[in-house]
């Protein structure tokens, strides 16, 4: 079972990183079962196909604005996610999907994808995240962890 | 009747770019390249410790992570006029060189070639016909009638589905696209060969700075990778040879794929040397230090005026005083409080004032960099004119190679005055990438050999004086020069502005008025149709155009791209 943890967003956006500080908890804590790869992407793209071919599981953790009140937690999963990181304002919002669709194209993209964020409360230079999403990577990190012990 | 179209965003990759063009007679007769999201990144270092700079500059943007940590550190040591150990400088220079691969075989292939080659003409080419024409052309052993064969069916399961995925939005069909099937098909199957090609390149950066995309292991002082050689957990002799391995790689594909389909692309649309010329001042630095103080280096800096090379006044060293002196940003066109007039990046004032869009006032949220008053184009493009310039024929000899498969192909003559154009851009790309393997493969002798040699030293600690020190880092990166200037008060950052290499080539109009690179190299662009204006984008495209460091914060996504209205 080939499973990723891919965290994206700028850290130096504030909630808009709330995806790389999961991974980044998520690695000093040991949350996840070994074998399962995790990744701090920021903002690229084509840097991590590699690292992306043939998974049985993609999980992807990020900042995401679908319109419901910030602080929201959001799973998504399949078809469902291009159109997510189509209406992100998010300067990665082009990588994703792009990196998925190549994937596709190369015919080894991943057999699942599951997206896990959470909507931003505040996006603006600095390095913190917001107290109200500060509030919720817990939630977000238990969500993650327990999509993972689901596959595996 | 003149129109203006408006194309918002720009760019395939990072960041928010609009183009607005006023088209009469059917060509551009006016542009203007606007950054739409503000910048003002920098303000979040002030008053951290310079030795952190590095690490919070490359998260700047996500296609250029490495660069910025370069530049950055570049910096802080020219502030306190220190040098680092060979190794050191050896292990940037081998990340530096992976990642300007990296960077350019993606900008070609996966960023602005399906500006010149239509996919659904490649699903009508004859897969015979495509392999023999690429046996004509080039040893590569993965060009055989199987391969093509595969590609096609591949791309024609792809269109019949109707979910075009990562070709959707292309300009397919339109007038502007001339290569034929056979050149079609081979360039979808180089596209896909080069994914798997560009992760030898990216494997070197993570082999080395320990991660990627945000590298790990550089230090103001050096690199932080200790070398033992016979040793698991450092920089063993087995991670070094995986080095050699994926270099070896590259260079197969880069001299045998890369540089040929650049050429031949190139014979098949000629008029494509005509257009897209723009400011023809060129401004490049030297890179690649070979000692510890960066006074040597194998690529050679300099300007060039008005295209003009025999009017190339060297850079040559960190800390270069003509480099220093000459480069100020202007803000008169851009939405920041102004009224100083062009600044010196160490006086740089970055406080948002914006207006509306102002044909005439203020415009983008980028800054307009110029050298000794003027704009100047940075790239690649440069950095093989400087080299022309210098007659460094170890670069002139790929620039030799490249353009006589054009003039086979195409069988025309190319002179060099061709280069200041839209696709000399791609042609110089190309021959900086076939140029960066060689360096690639040389970085790695020599770091070899200084280790053998006992040193193994590849960090120094770096001393913060008290008082005000200042410096500035630069380095060629892929889309062309990025300085970083730093301003250290009591071993704390007062002030830090990065001039990046878009700021330079996507720059607003200048405190004289005059037009930026980008806006430039459109006036003159004959355009088939208005409402799909793939000529714009090929121009535009070739400058490898990614504005997430040159402004930064989002923007509500706007839904309808391109806007044509009557004028």
């Amino acid at each position: 079972m080939k499973i990723v943890v891919l965290g994206v967003g700028n850290i130096i956006m504030g909630d808009e990183g709330v995806g790389v500080r999961c991974i980044e908890r998520i690695d000093a804590a040991g949350m996840l079962p070994a074998g399962v790869v995790t990744i701090d992407g920021g903002t690229s793209t084509n840097e991590l196909l590699g690292e992306l071919e043939g998974l049985d599981l993609l999980v992807i953790v990020d900042a995401v604005a679908t319109g419901a009140p910030s602080g929201t937690l959001v799973r998504l999963e399949g078809d469902r996610i291009p159109s997510a990181f189509s209406n992100k304002l998010s300067p990665h919002q082009h990588g994703i999907n792009d990196l998925l669709a190549t994937l596709t194209f190369m015919g080894r993209a991943p057999a699942r994808v599951v997206l896990h964020g959470v909507t931003p409360h505040r996006i603006e230079l600095g390095l913190e995240l917001s107290p109200e999403i500060e509030a919720m990577v817990p939630a977000l990190i238990a969500n993650v962890v327990a999509e993972v012990e689901r596959a595996s | 009747m003149a129109k203006r179209i408006v194309i918002d965003p720009i760019t395939r990759i990072e960041g928010h770019l609009r183009i607005d063009c006023v088209v009469d007679g059917g060509k551009v007769t006016d542009a203007w390249a606007s950054g739409t999201m503000w910048r003002g990144v920098e303000q979040i270092l002030l008053g951290r410790d310079p030795r952190d700079a590095w690490a919070i500059t490359q998260r700047f943007c996500g296609g250029c992570t490495t660069v910025h940590a370069i530049a950055s550190v570049r910096a802080v040591e020219n502030a306190l006029q220190m040098g680092v150990p060979k190794n050191a400088q050896y292990i940037r220079n081998l990340m530096i060189a992976a990642h300007a691969i990296h960077d350019e075989i993606v900008h070609f292939y996966h960023l602005s070639a399906l500006d010149w080659v239509d996919i659904t003409s490649a699903a009508k080419a004859d897969p015979k016909a495509t392999a023999a024409l690429a046996e004509s052309l080039s040893d590569w052993p993965n060009n055989g009638v199987a391969v093509q064969t595969a590609t096609k069916e591949r791309l024609t399961s792809l269109i019949s589905s109707g979910q075009l995925g990562i070709f959707a939005n292309g300009y397919w069909g339109h007038p502007a696209m001339k290569l034929p099937p056979e050149v079609n098909l081979l360039a979808v199957t180089h596209y896909l060969q080069a994914l798997d090609v560009q992760r030898k390149a990216n494997k070197i950066v993570s082999i080395l700075g320990s991660k990627t995309p945000h590298i790990q292991n550089v230090a103001v002082g050096g690199v932080s990778n200790p070398i033992a050689l016979n040793s698991q957990s450092v920089l063993s002799i087995e991670r070094l040879l995986a080095v050699k391995e994926a270099i070896d790689e590259l260079s197969a594909f880069i001299t045998q794929v890369y540089t040929v389909d650049v050429a031949a692309i190139a014979a098949f649309y000629p008029e494509w040397t005509q257009y897209g010329k723009g400011v023809t001042n060129y401004l490049a630095a030297p890179d690649f230090p070979l000692n510890e103080m960066g006074t040597e280096f194998v690529t050679t800096g300099g300007y060039i005026a008005d295209g003009d090379l025999s009017t190339m006044k060297p850079i040559t060293t960190f800390g270069d005083r003509l480099l220093h002196d000459n480069i100020a940003e202007s803000v008169k066109h851009a939405w920041y409080k102004g009224g100083k007039g062009p600044l010196h990046p160490y006086k740089g004032e970055t406080v948002a004032e914006y207006t509306d869009f102002s044909d005439h006032g203020k415009y983008s949220f980028v800054k307009s960099p110029t050298f000794a008053g003027k704009p100047a184009q940075v790239g690649p493009l440069a950095r093989v004119l400087v080299a022309a310039a210098n007659k460094d024929e170890a670069i002139t000899k790929h620039l030799t190679r490249l353009l006589g498969i054009v003039e086979a192909v195409g069988k025309f003559k190319v002179p060099l005055a061709a280069l200041h154009s839209t696709i000399g851009r791609h042609a110089a790309r190309a021959v900086m990438c076939a140029r960066n393997v060689e360096i690639l493969a040389d970085q790695w002798d020599l770091l070899m050999a200084n280790i053998a040699s006992g040193d193994s030293a590849t960090f120094e600690k770096p001393v913060f004086p008290t008082g005000e020190v200042s410096g500035f880092g630069f380095h060629e990166a892929p889309r062309g020069m990025l300085s970083h200037w730093i301003v250290i008060e009591n071993g704390v950052i007062k002030n830090y502005q990065a001039v990046v290499p878009t700021t330079w080539n996507a720059a607003p109009r200048n405190e004289d008025d005059q037009l930026g690179p980008y806006e430039a190299s459109l006036i003159g662009t004959p355009l088939a149709d208005a409402e799909l204006p793939l000529e714009v984008l090929r121009t535009i495209h070739s400058f490898d155009p990614c504005l997430a460091c040159a402004v930064h914060l989002v923007d509500p996504t706007r839904r309808d791209i391109i806007q044509v209205r009557a004028l």
